[in-house]
């Protein structure tokens, strides 16, 4: 009895250090996502204490490593916000289309071929796309344009917008695959048999049921576009440029940041520091977009009473 | 479905009984139209997207194919001592502009391995420089005349050919295409990953354990949950700026080194392997635990020799898609430095090291054109090495899987 005892209790201790290792493990995360914070946090506060926050959020010159450095961001902020554009209007109706093909139309041996497929597309690594962006598509948009007589600049913001948007498509189209199919079926039938015809159940009825889901996946595939990076630094130009044609050079958030730190800047310059600045608005208007994201999907969850998604 | 499309094509023949249908409705054939357009459109997305895939892997392909091949052009090579100092001399004076340089600065190396060469003349094929490379796969070169005229020559007395290019797989990045390879970016890769792997793996695994069987429902656990969610979707990029933060400035580790690569692929592979490792667990049935509880073994006896071992090949196809996707990842290993000229592999994760993304990154902007056949061979061997990462996850899956 009393070995049984001892037994028991070594047990018991050996069960709360084991646990105390599990919470441990668990808490990584956790420091995870406050040491990318705080390491941005605390540069990019270096940052601002030398330069002024409002010109970085207003201004529109932008020249690092120069005596007289400017660092106004709005250039680079409009530049990231077009390439995102051009990406998420290529992706949007190809990620939908698909989504909405593959859950209503398809049946389910097309389905079972096409998936993995378009699991390929979203297993591609950005360095590749990113080589294709600059090697293949760039060259074809301006030699295109020429044809129309119109100059395009070899690191056009459109060649890299569209390539970027191909590597979202999957993450739309396969979140938005779920959610539509996680519509309860009684809902379509019920539309046909109202004699609706498949489009218009489609339209009406299914795709505003999966809203929430759709525009969670949407959010998604937009802070995954705002972070790209690899595409964009091989595709898409250095120079700071504040305008609206899609075939000049622009540069993104991110290419400033890798620009920044890669070569030999000394680290507690203005130069190097402002990486850590683009890189915490990069932060929060992606953790933003996240947020709202999982919100919505967690709404969509509830509304439906699925746990898989 | 297909019952409602049919009366269309039944109203052109019998315009007359439809229009006694006190159901029917004129603007039925728009509709329909429409409906048809919808589906066009769908259908064209997926052709899209599926054209594109093709289009893509079929341009690597031709780009990348002829890097798999070599000029070599056989010419008398003189070993002796004045031709191991200045090797320039070992060969004719005519050829020394279409040979690699890189090759002749390793003729000690050669003699030092098989010194009967020394004093010797041979006959021996020898790497051309990438010009002339360039130049027999009918792509854009840049010779002069004399040089072309010699290689006219020599290809009638066929002494210059493609060989199956070998040194690919055997050198390191070089400053000269002709003498580049991918071994030490490979190596660099598999360093990386094995820090990756040795760092996320059981953090992932533990977490999901303690998430699924141990935590209760409260606020720190709904923490946790919200918090890996956000970090599966923070910028690959900012990971970077953590590492260089954190890792290099702050704890001082080595920079360019696999360590602190692999931590920080390791951070940003962790929301992935957590997240299967999770739903693994959670397809483990209450009725396994309960029979456990049931024979006397502890929640710890439990979960170890029970649930763990049920849940493993999820856990193991989790696993192996993260691992997947760090190997393709390049932007935060940009920030810390893996970008270094890495000629030589390197031999533990503490040196120096670059990865099989970053050399392709490297590659892709060098300005001479033999790099860009490189670059696109670099990324079949990236994209195979990745599918078949994926393709093992998924038949691991089938075979591993349990139905409950």
């Amino acid at each position: 009895m009393k070995a049984f005892e001892s037994k028991k209790r070594h047990n018991e201790i050996k069960e709360k250090v084991i646990k105390l290792f599990l919470i441990a493990a668990a808490s990584v995360s956790i420091l995870t996502t406050f040491g990318v914070l705080f390491s941005i946090l605390f540069e990019a506060i270096e940052f601002f204490q030398m330069r002024s926050f409002w010109y970085f959020i207003t201004g529109t010159e932008w020249s690092p490593g120069v005596a007289n450095s400017k660092f106004g961001a709005l250039p680079i902020f409009s530049g990231t916000f077009i390439i995102t554009f051009i990406a998420m209007s290529v992706a949007l109706p190809i990620g939908l289309g698909s989504a909405i093909f593959m859950s209503e139309y398809a049946t389910p041996s097309t389905r079972n071929k096409l998936k993995p497929l378009l699991e390929i597309l979203a297993g591609i690594p950005t360095v590749v796309y990113g080589f294709f962006a600059a090697i293949t598509v760039a060259p074809a948009i301006v030699n295109f344009f020429s044809l129309l007589g119109i100059h395009a600049s070899f690191n056009s913001a459109l060649a890299s917008g569209i390539v970027m948007g191909i590597m979202i498509i999957p993450i739309i189209s396969s979140l938005s695959d779920d959610v539509i199919q996680a519509v309860p079926d009684s809902q379509r039938k019920a539309s046909l048999a109202l004699g609706m015809t498949m489009s218009e159940t489609i339209s009406h009825i299914v795709i505003p049921s999966a809203l929430p889901g759709i525009i969670s996946a949407t959010l998604l595939g937009l802070s995954k576009a705002l972070g790209e990076t690899m595409i964009v630094v091989m595709a898409a130009g250095l120079r700071p440029n504040l305008s609206w044609n899609i075939l000049e050079d622009m540069t993104t958030v991110t290419v400033r940041i890798v620009d920044s730190l890669v070569g030999d800047h000394e680290f507690n310059s203005p130069d190097t520091l402002s990486a850590f600045a683009l890189g915490l608005i990069l932060f929060f208007v992606t953790l933003l977009l996240n947020i709202v994201s999982l919100a919505l999907i967690r709404k969509f969850k509830e509304k439906y009473k699925i746990n898989t998604l | 479905m297909n019952n409602i499309i049919e009366p269309t094509s039944e109203k052109h023949q019998s315009s007359q009984v439809v229009n006694d249908n006190p159901f029917y409705d004129p603007t039925l054939i728009k509709r329909h139209n429409k409906a048809k357009r919808f589906k066009f459109f769908t259908i064209a997305s997926i052709v899209f997207a599926i054209c594109f895939l093709v289009f893509f892997l079929g341009d690597m392909v031709v780009k990348g194919l002829p890097a798999f091949q070599q000029t070599y052009v056989q010419i008398d090579v003189t070993y002796n001592k004045k031709t191991i100092v200045s090797t320039r001399k070992a060969i004719d004076k005519k050829y020394r502009r279409i040979v690699s340089r890189a090759w002749l600065r390793n003729i000690p190396k050669l003699v030092e391995a098989s010194p009967e060469l020394i004093n010797t003349t041979r006959k021996t094929w020898v790497l051309a420089n990438h010009q002339i490379d360039q130049y027999m796969k009918g792509h854009y070169y840049k010779i002069k005349d004399k040089q072309l005229k010699l290689i006219q020559q020599m290809e009638q007395q066929a002494t210059i050919k493609l060989k199956f290019n070998s040194l690919f797989f055997t050198h390191g990045d070089s400053k000269t295409p002709e003498n580049s390879g991918m071994l030490s970016a490979t190596i660099g890769s598999i360093l990386t990953l094995i820090v990756t792997m040795l760092t996320a793996f059981p953090l992932g695994v533990m977490t999901a354990v303690y998430l699924e069987e141990f935590a209760e429902d409260n606020r720190w656990t709904q923490l946790i949950e919200v918090n890996i969610n956000n970090l599966a979707a923070i910028p690959s990029i900012l990971f970077g700026l953590l590492g260089l933060a954190v890792f290099i400035n702050l704890l001082g580790m080595p920079r360019s080194s696999p360590l602190v690569g692999g931590l920080t692929l390791a951070l940003m592979t962790l929301p992935i392997i957590i997240v299967s490792s999770r739903a693994a667990l959670r397809s483990v049935p209450d009725s396994i635990r309960q029979a456990g509880y049931g024979l006397g073994l502890t929640k710890i006896q439990v979960v170890q020799d029970h649930v763990l071992p049920l849940a493993f090949p999820g856990i193991m196809t989790g696993s192996i898609i993260g691992m997947a996707q760090a190997m393709g990842e390049t932007a935060p290993l940009i920030i810390i430095g893996m970008i270094a000229f890495i000629p030589d592999s390197p031999s533990s994760i503490f040196e120096a090291a670059t990865v099989m993304p970053a050399q392709i990154f490297t590659w892709a902007g060098m300005p001479e054109r033999a790099y860009i056949e490189r670059t696109a061979a670099g990324i079949m061997i990236l994209l195979s090495v990745l599918i078949s990462l994926n393709t093992l996850a998924i038949i691991l899956r089938k075979k591993l899987e349990v139905k409950w």
